[in-house]
């Protein structure tokens, strides 16, 4: 279903398949008020139907505010968005019919039961009054909600507001569901209990569209993922397909010291040492409190990396320095993002 | 999702009454009953007091019903969004505010009726008036809607406290709800001041529909001066809460 091709260049209205987009963005725009730059800067996507689509980068990369654009809640500076193929700034009553939104932060009625909270969504959908109570206690079940059911949502933890957002927005069987950091401050078993019922859903034939800063994330549930960094759009495509785009199948990241002016002769000699195909110096590790400083490159390697850290260290060695640390590794969606963006997602 | 409100309301019964009985309450007590009874204010104070606290009553509670859950439900609880992205226009996620808000005002002016009664032994009402009585009601409960609008809608979380505080009190005092605008010759800076809120005229017109011998200012200028001011708070309201829905 995700082919490999990464459709930036579709005009206005056209699927890659010919099928009519579950979402799509045109060359869209949005800058706030006075700020000198553009919070999203001419982006182009299309989310194809069933897909799940993951915008990943870090924040303020423009990911929440493209969001906001297709569920109408931010008007694009220009640009085009539409939702099941309905423009959400000419119509955005029609749009807000395709879609459901499960937010960063709960925005659960507290004056209302779980239950109630899903049937009054259903009802401002226009969810008939027994479609709503039957289609309520589904999903409870379905979510593991049911003995909850008349408590209110200011009882609940974080995973269980997720969990019932996430029922509030199946509630009238949207077209798209826009899912903002999903699993945001979820702890791991909530978190993958989240991932699990996305997953269930993706089954059923819903499409999805997710942010997140989280690379697992993005790999464990995206079909195609979007890397996205001060509001550019830098790359789309399958998450083994970017991966693939880097050189080198392993990783070798070296911890050197003390750090000096040695250094750039190193890392040229370290980058010429045989089946390495690129090295990247990687930003200090914040919480490396070292008295001595140091500097931290990773090498992307065709072929095993372990026999390149006896060579390394002698080269360290030459210099004057010393190897202090090391990790092995296979490249990862974090990867791509730093050969994009030379920074790392946090 | 008016049914929402309501259904939040009937949940709350008794708090929803304190809330819109228990300050009209003790104005009625002290001003026309103890005071009265101590010889402070002439017998025909608490029939003068009484129009403007009802007037009072519908204007604050359709604030109050308004600022108070929008400020809390843009600025933390987020609970709007979920009404917000429901296929429906944004103004009428707005005008659906307005009209609850409205409704409880005009809910606890009609419960004042029987308060005042119980509090004053009887109260200045003329059948004959009725219509007057329930056209100001309903504007002043839509100018306290529509206040509550521009409030909610203008006010950050952290600034109610000062907002309400500044823009409150003045209100409940310059409203004309516990003097007849016309006696204030003596005072003309403050008759001015009165005059410039729009709560005055909802005093005025429900002293003129209930004890129309005390002197007031004409029902119609009473009626023109709220309709003008709701067209001008609706419109600022109703421009701020698209600001706030739609970045």
């Amino acid at each position: 279903m995700s082919g490999v091709q990464v459709d930036t260049t579709a005009p206005p209205g056209a699927g890659v398949t010919g099928e009519e987009p579950a979402a799509a963005v045109y060359d869209l725009v949005k800058r706030y008020g006075r700020a000198p730059v553009n919070a999203v800067d001419g982006v182009t996507f299309t989310v194809r139907p069933g897909e799940v689509f993951g915008l990943l980068g870090p924040n303020g990369a423009g990911k929440t505010t493209t969001i906001g654009v297709l569920t109408t809640r931010v008007r694009p500076t220009a640009g085009r968005a539409t939702v099941g193929g309905v423009d959400v700034v000419a119509d955005p009553v029609g749009a807000r019919g395709q879609i459901a939104v499960v937010p960063q932060r709960s925005n659960l009625d507290r004056s209302l039961s779980i239950r109630d909270n899903l049937i009054f969504h259903a009802a401002y959908h226009g969810v008939s009054p027994r479609d709503r109570a039957r289609r309520a206690d589904e999903l409870l079940d379905q979510f593991g909600l049911l003995p909850r059911a008349n408590s209110k949502p200011d009882f609940f933890s974080g995973g269980e507001s997720q969990r019932v957002m996430i029922a509030r927005a199946l509630m009238h069987a949207p077209r798209v569901l826009f899912l903002d950091e999903p699993s945001t401050g979820l702890d791991p078993a909530a978190r993958l209990f989240v991932w699990d019922r996305l997953r269930d859903l993706k089954a059923a034939g819903v499409t999805q569209v997710l942010t997140t800063h989280d690379m697992y994330e993005a790999a464990a549930l995206a079909d195609r993922i979007g890397i996205m960094d001060h509001g550019k759009l830098l790359a789309l495509d399958r998450p083994a397909a970017l991966v693939q785009s880097l050189p080198g199948s392993t990783t070798l990241d070296l911890v050197l010291a003390p750090a000096g002016p040695a250094v750039s002769d190193l890392l040229v000699e370290l980058s010429q040492l045989p089946a390495v195909e690129r090295l990247e110096e990687l930003p200090a590790d914040p919480d490396d409190q070292g008295s001595e400083p140091a500097v931290r490159v990773r090498l992307y390697v065709a072929g095993e990396a372990p026999g390149l850290v006896a060579p390394a260290a002698a080269a360290a060695a030459g210099r004057g320095m010393r190897l202090v640390d090391i990790r092995l590794g296979t490249p990862t969606l974090e990867d791509v993002f730093i050969h994009l963006t030379g920074r790392t997602l946090r | 999702m008016l049914r929402r409100d309501v259904h939040v309301t009937a949940h709350d019964l008794p708090t929803f009454l304190a809330q819109v009985i228990l300050q009209p309450l003790f104005l009625l007590f002290v001003f026309g009953k103890v005071l009265g009874s101590l010889g402070y204010t002439r017998g025909g104070y608490a029939n003068l007091l009484f129009p403007g606290l009802v007037a009072l009553t519908a204007v604050i509670t359709g604030m109050q019903s308004l600022a108070f859950p929008l400020v809390a439900e843009f600025g933390w609880t987020m609970e709007i969004e979920d009404r917000l992205l429901a296929p429906m226009s944004t103004a009428l996620v707005a005008a659906e505010k307005v009209l609850f808000a409205t409704l409880r005002a005009i809910t606890a002016s009609v419960v004042m009726i029987p308060v005042g009664i119980l509090v004053l032994g009887s109260i200045p009402w003329r059948w004959s008036a009725l219509g007057l009585f329930a056209v100001i009601v309903i504007l002043g409960s839509l100018l306290g809607a529509a206040m509550g609008l521009v409030i909610g809608t203008s006010v950050q979380p952290p600034q109610i406290n000062i907002v309400f505080t500044l823009v409150f009190t003045p209100l409940l005092f310059t409203g004309s709800s516990q003097y007849p605008w016309p006696s204030l010759s003596r005072l003309p800076w403050f008759k001015v001041v009165t005059a410039m809120n729009p709560m005055t005229y909802v005093s005025e017109g429900l002293r003129a529909a209930m004890v129309p011998r005390v002197p007031h200012i004409e029902p119609w200028i009473c009626v023109s001066v709220l309709v003008g001011s709701l067209l001008v708070l609706m419109t600022v309201g109703v421009r701020a809460f698209y600001r706030r829905a739609i970045t």
